[in-house]
């Protein structure tokens, strides 16, 4: 179980080892660092100044030291735009696409549970046409479209709910319908893929000898044991959701993570972008890490495994 | 995934590949006239693409009322044909699409050949960085490469060759490492091949298949990825007509009901995409019986 655990851990530094590798190269090699470094418009000498101050002319193992050293003391450098700490701007609107993460998951779960486990049960009928079709759907329409179209319908023709902005519940629901939806499509096909294994499983098998109404059946015996690879994926997706939330935040301007995001690219504020690269990345690192050693703790099996 | 009854499973008979059973035709027609337009848009399309009449602002389609059949499916916030820039989207979203799709495939399914059939350092080396740039969020990844290279047409397509080669390189190792344990890759090793004529001879006609089902279905992730990155600004740089572009400049008339703006370009996504995903899941059973479970 240490064992298990302690090279998972390693793997998992390696990982956001190679993450800030990654993007600090990206930067330092695709051109010249200091023009991205430096506030839109700013004169020669600034640029000199910002060359001096990261140290660009030194050799890159030791400007890789500095920008680590940085980011461990959880220094992401200064918004140009906000003129305040990139790290504070990150923590102040995390909150926001927590919300929206949350009920859009609410969202995806409702639609996409029910959904699976019927056509689980009424495996190939029209009812798991009809799911497939809906998956189908899920992956093909953009997230972001889906939010505009929504705010045509319900804000322009039929002026029932706000288009942008946050604050009411009212605000929530149309963003977090749209990003849900293509969640509640994999959330669905899960659940049918879980559901079918458990239902030919003998324990099933059992209970159905025993002569229990098939309602029984599915909602005791087979439902809690389908819902636990369903409510796993939840969990990473949450993470997920907060990460990739950027166009429907831009849609309908909900001041969350994805939001600021935009305004990084929009204000070329590249503080800002770089760090809302490294911080969704390491967050699912940590994640994906937390999800494993769950699972390990829950099933001896996975322990064992090399 | 129909269950097959007992009278159907019998012999595995070898069909030949033309015998297109369940061949999902609509996608394929959707797909190959959106090539078609694609190529043909500069005879195709009614008006220049970049260049609207002032004078014609937010022209409705010429169904209704106020819309003429000079602009069959209206105009923009500058006044330029939807239509033309409908068409010469297609251009755009295939081209990208098409590009990126061959590059991350060629990379992905090379790296994962070298990384399973050589192992060792090697394979450790390429599968730490395919894990790490899996975690990143495929659009998020992508915004911060365009804000580091900037944006244009050919930037995009290297942008996301370089988020999606990962896809391939993590599958497709998976499937050497089984397949070099098979007989004909031991044969080639006792005949004295070398590595890179095993790899290349032996190894990669057998995961070809895979990276072309691959490929297909991400197909519909890639031209979405690009449609979110024009629409955010750092995609297809503006006077070009890209849907992501038409979305957002089609924000301008959404409170004002424009409708056609925001509709039209996000049916030219859905279709192009849902049509990859169908045929995808077609080749999918037809190239990978394996996968047939799934």
């Amino acid at each position: 179980m240490k064992r298990y655990i302690g090279r998972r851990l390693a793997y998992s530094l390696l990982s956001l080892f190679l993450l800030s590798v990654t993007i600090f190269l990206f930067v330092r090699v695709t051109g010249d660092p200091a023009v991205l470094l430096v506030e839109p418009g700013a004169s020669k000498a600034d640029l000199d100044a910002v060359r001096e101050q990261f140290g660009l002319d030194r050799p890159l193992i030791v400007q890789y030291g500095a920008f680590m050293s940085s980011l461990l003391r959880g220094d992401f450098g200064q918004s140009f735009y906000y003129r305040t700490p990139v790290f504070e701007l990150y923590l102040s609107r995390l909150p926001n696409s927590l919300m929206l993460a949350l009920a859009a998951m609410a969202f995806s779960l409702l639609i996409g549970i029910p959904s699976g486990i019927l056509a689980a049960v009424r495996v190939n009928t029209w009812w798991d046409s009809l799911g497939k079709v809906f998956a189908l759907l899920g992956l093909s329409l953009p997230a972001f479209w889906v939010g505009l179209v929504m705010i045509l319908v319900f804000s322009v023709y039929l002026g029932w709910l706000p288009s942008s902005g946050s604050g009411t519940v009212l605000h929530l629901l149309m963003p977090a319908f749209s990003l849900g939806w293509v969640f509640a499509a994999a959330h669905m096909r899960l659940t049918r893929s879980s559901m079918l294994e458990v239902l030919g499983s003998e324990y099933v098998k059992l209970a159905r000898l025993k002569g229990l109404p098939e309602a029984l059946v599915i909602g005791k015996h087979a439902f809690k044991n389908a819902l636990i690879p369903v409510l796993t994926l939840a969990g990473i997706n949450l993470v997920i959701m907060v990460n990739v939330a950027v166009v429907v935040e831009t849609v309908f301007a909900w001041p969350g993570i994805g939001r600021l995001l935009y305004e990084g690219i929009a204000f070329r504020d590249f503080p800002v972008v770089q760090a809302t690269v490294l911080l969704g990345g390491s967050m699912i690192v940590v994640v994906n890490l937390l999800v494993d050693i769950l699972y390990a703790v829950i099933d001896p099996r996975i322990r064992l495994e090399r | 995934m129909a269950i097959a009854r007992p009278a159907e499973i019998p012999v595995a008979r070898a069909r030949p590949l033309w015998r297109l059973d369940g061949f999902p035709l609509i996608p394929a027609l959707i797909l190959a006239t959106t090539a078609f337009v694609a190529i043909f848009a500069n005879v195709l399309a009614p008006h220049d693409p970049e260049v609207g009449t002032l004078g014609a602002r937010f022209k409705p389609p010429f169904w209704q009322a106020g819309g003429s059949t000079e602009y069959l499916l209206g105009t923009d916030h500058l006044g330029r044909d939807v239509l033309s820039r409908l068409l010469f989207g297609a251009r755009v979203s295939m081209v990208v699409g098409f590009t990126a799709v061959i590059i991350a495939g060629a990379v992905g399914t090379t790296l994962g050949i070298i990384s399973g059939y050589i192992g060792r350092w090697v394979d450790q080396v390429i599968m730490r960085v395919t894990d790490t740039w899996l975690a990143l969020p495929a659009l998020t990844f992508a915004i911060f490469l365009a804000a580091v290279i900037g944006p244009s047409m050919w930037n995009i397509v290297a942008i996301l060759s370089v988020v999606y080669w990962t896809r391939y390189a993590r599958v497709i190792r998976g499937e050497v490492l089984t397949l070099k344990e098979r007989e004909f890759v031991r044969l080639g090793i006792v005949a004295g091949c070398s590595k890179w004529t095993i790899m290349k001879r032996h190894i990669l006609p057998n995961v070809i298949n895979t990276a072309i089902v691959l490929g297909t279905l991400q197909l519909g992730v890639v031209i979405i990825t690009e449609a979110s990155l024009s629409f955010l600004g750092v995609g297809v740089p503006p006077p070009q007509p890209a849907w992501g572009l038409m979305l957002a400049d089609g924000k301008k008339g959404l409170m004002a009901g424009y409708w056609w703006l925001t509709v039209l370009p996000g049916f030219c996504i859905m279709f192009m995409v849902l049509s990859a995903n169908l045929l995808g899941d077609w080749l999918r059973v037809k190239l990978d019986p394996q996968l047939r479970q799934l």
